[in-house]
């Protein structure tokens, strides 16, 4: 299933009226430990205001007095609201209970997938498409105003920020990235020059990569077939792989899990295609 | 009176960039103080799932968000249909600020909103580095 298509879950922890609060330590503890399962949730108990109800199923955990929980029931009947009593039940067994009420209510299963995607800055982005034609792995693609999207998140390349270095404006963010101004930090004239300069490092390792990878599997074919030896022909990817992984500060098992030369020469020639055809009806409505 | 700010909590959990000690103490001073707030495990993840949660926080008005770079956050609320108001937004950076200085914004009454300004005019239609990169394309 894809990740756009789960539902979710929402944790309440209700200490309020008609509930005993919980100790600060074990409130931590409950609220760190959903929080590294993966899980959103609400505190209430004291003042301040929270986010409104919306569709989503809710888990209302609470040390309900006499361990009664209250009978409540939205009245359009269009939130499922389901309520626990965690008295006396340690994190490990909040944990379990939580986990197999996710499981009957088909919600996601958080933590299987590390978030990494680029992130587009607008205000910066000038739909040049210069993304587009770049990615071989289907990330980017336009909405009905052909206006650039990032709509694949899942098939970007963990910890691969390549992308960021093609796009002139520094618009592509990767929240997770190390350093600024790709993390998100605001973006200097300096930065801007860099992230310029570094169209050429990409030229490398966009357009280059292709025929770099090409020519370097035309040697390696020819000796291959002179020699008979694969170790050879993949010895030889590897160095030139490294060399790029250097360059471009991209993870080299994410080189390495590039497709076959032939194969990234076709889907590269798909994306720059999709981006032609993209500026093309742009410009038509514009 | 305008209402106090909501708060919440982004605990980042799916990379090592927000300092654990700083997210742990901002979590601890927010167990500790008997506020009620939101809080995620990964706004980068729930953005990525187009979760329509995003919507629910983003609505209902002033909030405190303490998370990353305030760019960050700004564009990972729009990608997920769910724009933050950019008045009534204050983003709190656990990457860089001290937990200390985080947890003081957040219980502070007053909102200092704090998103990036969008474009402020678009570039000239003959400078637009969208239409050379068109003509370079469309000319390959
Ligand atoms: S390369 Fe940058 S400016 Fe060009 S469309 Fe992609 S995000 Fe926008
Ligand atoms: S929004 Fe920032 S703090 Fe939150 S998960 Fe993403 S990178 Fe981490």
């Amino acid at each position: 299933m894809s990740l756009k298509d789960q539902t979710t879950l929402r944790i309440v922890l209700y200490e309020g009226s008609g509930a005993q609060p919980l100790s600060t330590g074990d409130r931590f503890t409950a609220v760190s430990t959903l929080l590294e399962k993966g899980f959103a949730l609400t505190c209430v108990g004291g003042a301040g205001r929270v986010a409104g109800a919306d569709g989503t199923s809710l888990l209302v955990l609470g040390r309900f007095d006499g361990g009664r929980t209250p009978q409540v029931e939205d009245a359009n009947g269009a939130v499922p609201i389901r309520f626990q009593d965690i008295d006396g039940i340690d994190t490990h067994g909040v944990m379990d209970l939580v986990e197999s009420v996710r499981a009957e209510a088909k919600a996601a299963k958080h933590g299987e997938w590390k978030p990494w995607f680029p992130v587009i800055d607008y205000d910066r982005c000038t739909n040049c498409m210069q993304c587009l034609s770049f990615c071989l792995f289907g990330v980017y693609g336009v909405d009905e105003q052909q206006h650039i999207q990032v709509q694949n998140n899942d098939n970007c390349k963990t910890n691969c920020p390549a992308c960021s270095r093609v796009c002139p404006e520094a618009a592509i963010m990767f929240p997770k990235y190390k350093a600024g101004p790709i993390n998100g930090d605001a973006v200097s004239d300096a930065d801007l020059q860099r992230e310029k300069m570094k169209v050429d490092i990409s030229a490398l390792l966009g357009g280059d990569i292709y025929s770099l990878l090409r020519e370097r599997s035309e040697k390696a074919k020819s000796r291959f077939s002179k020699e008979r030896d694969s170790s050879k022909a993949l010895q030889e990817r590897q160095k030139c792989l490294t060399k790029l992984a250097q360059a471009g500060d991209i993870p080299p098992e994410v080189l390495m899990s590039l497709p076959s030369p032939e194969e990234i020469v076709r889907r590269a020639e798909e994306a720059k295609a999709k981006a032609q055809a993209a500026l093309l009806a742009a410009n038509r409505t514009s | 009176m305008t209402p106090t700010p909501r708060i919440l909590y982004c605990h980042c959990a799916y990379a090592q960039i927000v300092p654990k000690e700083v997210k742990e103490a901002v979590l601890k001073k927010l167990c500790e103080s008997n506020a009620a707030f939101d809080a995620v495990a990964d706004l980068c993840e729930m953005s990525a799932r187009r979760d329509p949660a995003l919507k629910r926080l983003a609505e209902g008005g002033a909030v405190k968000i303490a998370a990353c770079y305030p760019r960050a956050v700004k564009w990972l609320f729009h990608a997920a249909h769910a724009d933050l108001a950019a008045e009534a937004t204050e983003v709190l950076n656990m990457r860089v600020q001290s937990a200390a200085e985080v947890s003081a914004a957040l219980f502070h009454p007053d909102l200092k909103p704090n998103l990036p300004a969008g474009k402020t005019a678009p570039p000239p239609a003959s400078e637009s580095p969208e239409n050379e990169a068109r003509e370079e394309m469309t000319n390959a």
